[in-house]
């Protein structure tokens, strides 16, 4: 059970850093806070999801959706993102809220009202025997949980090597710490601003499409997990996405395993009956609860971005 | 009156202030000067409670004050004013002055009276803008006044908190030959009722003022004395003047 | 000096208008336009509160509909244990007992998450503010006995001695007069002594605390102020729709709070109830119009912040202050 859990919580978590990663890295470099996040979530789930039926390969599906999504975020940062820089956050969060909307709308009409299942290939509908463990007997994990547990770590290094190796992530940090520095050094900030934008953007919609065949696409459905990522970003220090991925396999743990043993527990200080009672409430706050105190003790969270 | 020692401020590795020791007399008028990234901004945070210290002390009037959050120091009678002009735009100038009356009043949870026709607030800040000169302009938006004017609302509403010791951080700060005068001969006013400790890139204005100065070099307190002798040290000069040419 | 004329007359035409139009529309038979109404009321309540932190004191509260709820849970749980037993003290019809509860509780919820929230600024606010409602709607989705997120009906109103809230002419005149009541209270506040230094630290925190002013305290008297009043439109929503569930405090809820306020502009004490005004008839409009009414409704909301700064009231300021020099 707890191998399991791991497993599950770990893949929460990487899911959840894809989402945030992006998050924090608009507002670190364009002091941006974008809701829309969630619809490109969704888009990637949708995107995804058709082009699956479409060519009847959920990896051609995934290798295709990229190029899409990235597209359509160029389209929203060059006609209504781009123009929110300058404002203060108030608006960046009502005008992103607004594309929320027409986002959904738009997948409404173009879908149709309900979700929309994606079919896994055969090889990834299987389960993978581990051996056993201490407190388990047996552990059985399904393949394709072990992928995007795979596929997330593939990202995550990706997104260190550029933003720690590359010159576009010597700019990108460039920018996180100084941002008039960077139209200083002659750098092209408003390409340089699409260009994270879009990046940010893939990732939420990576996102959506890896947790597609689970749950499969359905409308609003980054608009729960939005917050979540709120969160780790939060906990994390906004703007840093080493706190974001440390954040993000927090919460994503803390999660999961709350919701899974928490009755076990708290049975062993109350009764089963009142146990069953607290146990899903304080397990859907538990998130919450923790990030209370981790700002009540750190507010700019565990990893504040160095001196603006 | 204000007793520092030892006080350190850190960014990452680099040390903004560094053991600075700092003792100024009631009634004198110190001036703190240095180069450019000296660390005097960095000072005045600190003294004022705007950033926290990460070593040292800083006694005022007898009193630890390391601690304590800003407002806290001010209430004690320890004010600044700032360096980049910040004055609320939107209300007038008298409104100004009496958010720091109110301030020094108690407590301003009364919901329901028009502060406007709160005359005993209204008398003080009126009688605080007549000595910065400014009483004519007081129905006027402070977002509408000239930069010198508003450099003058900026010290006036320091002095509404009723101080003991004022930090003037760079009041000359942008202002033409005219202005300089004008704040100079306030100032001149204001010297012996209160403490002050100023931070002033003019040079004019700090040795015509000043009754002690220390020079911040990179964070550090490298002497303190009088005008004269500040003037003649070799240290200084080495450090300081002979960089500015 | 801008002209203020225009807006106060726009804002006495509205308030006529807000009941009038309902009313002699029901004495005339369309019954229907009374619900329109008394929900537009009621969220102007609610948006009103909002703005008592946003207009007055620059703190944007994206989590505010999380007190819709506890109104409106304060409501529906007493009443569902007094008809359905269990509950022990809590179980009630007594409205005043409602009212004393969701007041308490917002309270209580405003001061802690108020006092965490506030430790931050900007962004962090935003984002914390958000996270605190979301938490809340997560626990009432967790409670089935309270219908999880199918929510539940309220079979009985909040019960006072000379007041029947379930006759809909009487809620209505509780709700219009509840709102008339906020907005003389929101009047005199903004010109008092704590408004001034409310406005103080909206347009210069840290010079305020200069100044010797403890800002934090000032800024949770708001907070927990704006909470326990959108708590009332809440007992008041509960009682109108007589449904609750936790989809009345989903975050996209308390976004559309803050459209209603930055619609009517937040300068303006007035604003949030032409901005619910707005957004009720809108929503009443377009959902008839067509099932995508999100579309037009989101684009709206884009066009609104990138092209109409201050909202309606600034938009009215602008248009009085520039008749009022043509004149002189």
């Amino acid at each position: 059970m707890i191998a399991v859990q791991t497993i599950n919580g770990l893949q929460l978590g990487i899911l959840l850093f894809l989402l945030s990663s992006g998050l924090t890295l608009t507002f670190g470099i364009m002091d941006l806070i974008n809701l829309s996040h969630a619809s490109f979530y969704m888009l990637g789930a949708f995107v995804c999801a058709s082009l699956t039926v479409l060519t009847g390969s959920f990896l051609l599906a995934i290798v295709m959706a990229v190029p899409i999504t990235a597209f359509i975020a160029f389209v929203v940062e060059w006609s209504i993102v781009g123009r929110l820089y300058q404002r203060d956050h108030l608006d960046q969060l009502l005008a992103t809220f607004g594309l929320i909307l027409v986002a959904d709308t738009l997948v409404h009409w173009f879908w149709g009202p309900s979700g929309l299942a994606v079919p896994l290939p055969a090889w990834l509908q299987g389960q993978v025997s581990l051996g056993a463990s201490l407190f388990d007997p047996a552990i059985v994990i399904p393949t394709y949980r072990l992928l995007v547990l795979g596929f997330g770590i593939a990202v995550a290094l990706g997104l260190f090597w550029l933003v720690g190796y590359t010159r576009t992530g010597m700019l990108i940090r460039a920018g996180a710490s100084n941002r008039v520095m960077l139209s200083a050094l002659g750098v092209n900030v408003r390409l340089l601003f699409t260009g994270v934008f879009a990046l940010g953007s893939v990732f939420a919609a990576l996102a959506g499409m890896l947790i597609a065949p689970v749950t499969e696409a359905s409308i609003g459905m980054g608009n729960d997990i939005i917050i979540t990522a709120f969160v780790v970003v939060i906990i994390g220090g906004v703007g840093s996405i080493k706190g974001a991925l440390l954040a993000a396999l927090f919460i994503g743990l803390v999660d999961t395993f709350g919701r899974a043993f928490l009755d076990v527990l708290l049975m062993q200080i109350m009764s089963s009956q009142a146990a069953e009672t607290a146990a899903p409430a304080i397990s859907a706050m538990l998130i919450y609860l923790l990030m209370a105190v981790i700002l009540v003790v750190k507010p700019q969270g565990l990893f504040p971005p160095a001196q603006r | 009156m204000l007793e520092v020692s030892a006080l350190s401020k850190h960014y990452g590795g680099v040390k903004a202030t560094d053991q600075v020791n700092l003792n100024v007399k009631a009634g004198e008028c110190h001036a703190i000067i240095g180069p450019n990234g000296a660390g005097k901004t960095t000072l005045i945070g600190q003294l004022c409670g705007e950033l926290l210290s990460d070593a040292g002390v800083i006694f005022f009037q007898g009193r630890n004050v390391t601690g304590l959050p800003m407002h806290r120091r001010v209430q004690l009678g320890l004010a600044r004013s700032f360096q980049i002009t910040s004055v609320f735009d939107d209300m007038t100038v008298l409104a100004n002055v009496a958010v720091a009356v109110q301030a020094n009043r108690g407590h301003s949870f009364r919901f329901w009276r028009p502060v406007s026709r709160n005359e005993s607030i209204n008398a003080r800040a009126l009688e605080v803008l007549r000595l910065v000169g400014m009483e004519v302009q007081h129905q006027q938006l402070a977002g509408a006044l000239s930069h010198g004017e508003r450099r003058q609302l900026e010290i006036a509403m320091a002095l509404a908190t009723e101080p003991q010791l004022l930090l003037l951080d760079e009041p000359m700060a942008g202002m033409g030959a005219e202005e300089s005068n004008a704040m100079l001969a306030m100032l001149q006013a204001l010297k012996g009722d209160i403490t002050l400790l100023l931070v002033e890139h003019d040079m004019d204005v700090v040795f015509s003022l000043a009754d002690t100065i220390s020079v911040l070099v990179y964070g550090q307190v490298i002497e303190t004395g009088s005008p004269a002798q500040i003037r003649n040290s070799a240290t200084v000069r080495e450090a300081y003047l002979g960089d500015a040419g | 000096m801008t002209d203020s004329r225009l807006p106060t007359g726009v804002a006495l035409i509205t308030l006529i208008l807000l009941a009038g139009v309902p009313l002699s529309l029901y004495y005339a038979g369309h019954i229907f336009w009374l619900d329109i109404f008394t929900r537009a009321v009621v969220l102007a309540i609610a948006a009103a509160s909002l703005n008592l932190m946003l207009g007055f004191a620059g703190l944007a509260s994206f989590g505010h509909a999380a007190y819709l709820g506890i109104g409106a849970y304060a409501v529906g749980v007493p009443a569902y244990y007094e008809t359905y037993g269990g509950g022990g003290m809590i179980a009630s019809y007594s409205g005043w007992w409602h009212l004393g509860l969701a007041l308490g509780a917002s309270a209580l919820f405003a001061a802690v998450t108020g006092a965490i929230s506030l430790r931050t600024r900007g962004i962090h606010f935003i984002m914390i503010t958000m996270a605190f409602g979301q938490m809340l709607f997560y626990l009432l989705v967790s409670i089935d006995e309270y219908g999880a997120d199918d929510g539940m009906t309220v079979d009985l109103t909040s019960q006072f001695s000379h007041v029947d809230l379930s006759d809909p002419v009487m809620l209505f005149g509780i709700c219009y007069g509840s709102l008339l009541l906020l907005l003389l209270l929101q009047y005199r506040l903004k010109h008092s002594h704590f408004g001034r230094i409310l406005a103080a630290i909206k347009q210069n925190e840290n010079r305020t605390r200069a100044l010797g002013v403890n800002t934090f305290y000032y800024k949770l008297t708001a907070y927990v102020l704006a909470g326990v009043i959108c708590a009332y439109a809440g007992v008041l929503m509960a009682n109108f729709s007589t449904f609750i569930s936790p989809g009345m405090i989903e975050w996209t809820r308390s976004g559309e709070l803050m459209f209603m306020v930055i619609l009517g502009g937040t300068a303006w004490v007035f604003g949030p109830v032409v901005g619910a005004m707005i957004f009720v008839l809108l929503e009443y409009f377009l959902a008839g119009l067509t099932v995508y009414w999100h579309l037009p409704f989101g684009l709206l909301l884009i066009l609104t912040v990138l092209l109409f700064r201050g909202g309606l009231g600034g938009m009215l300021q602008r248009i009085g202050a520039t008749r009022g020099e043509g004149q002189s």
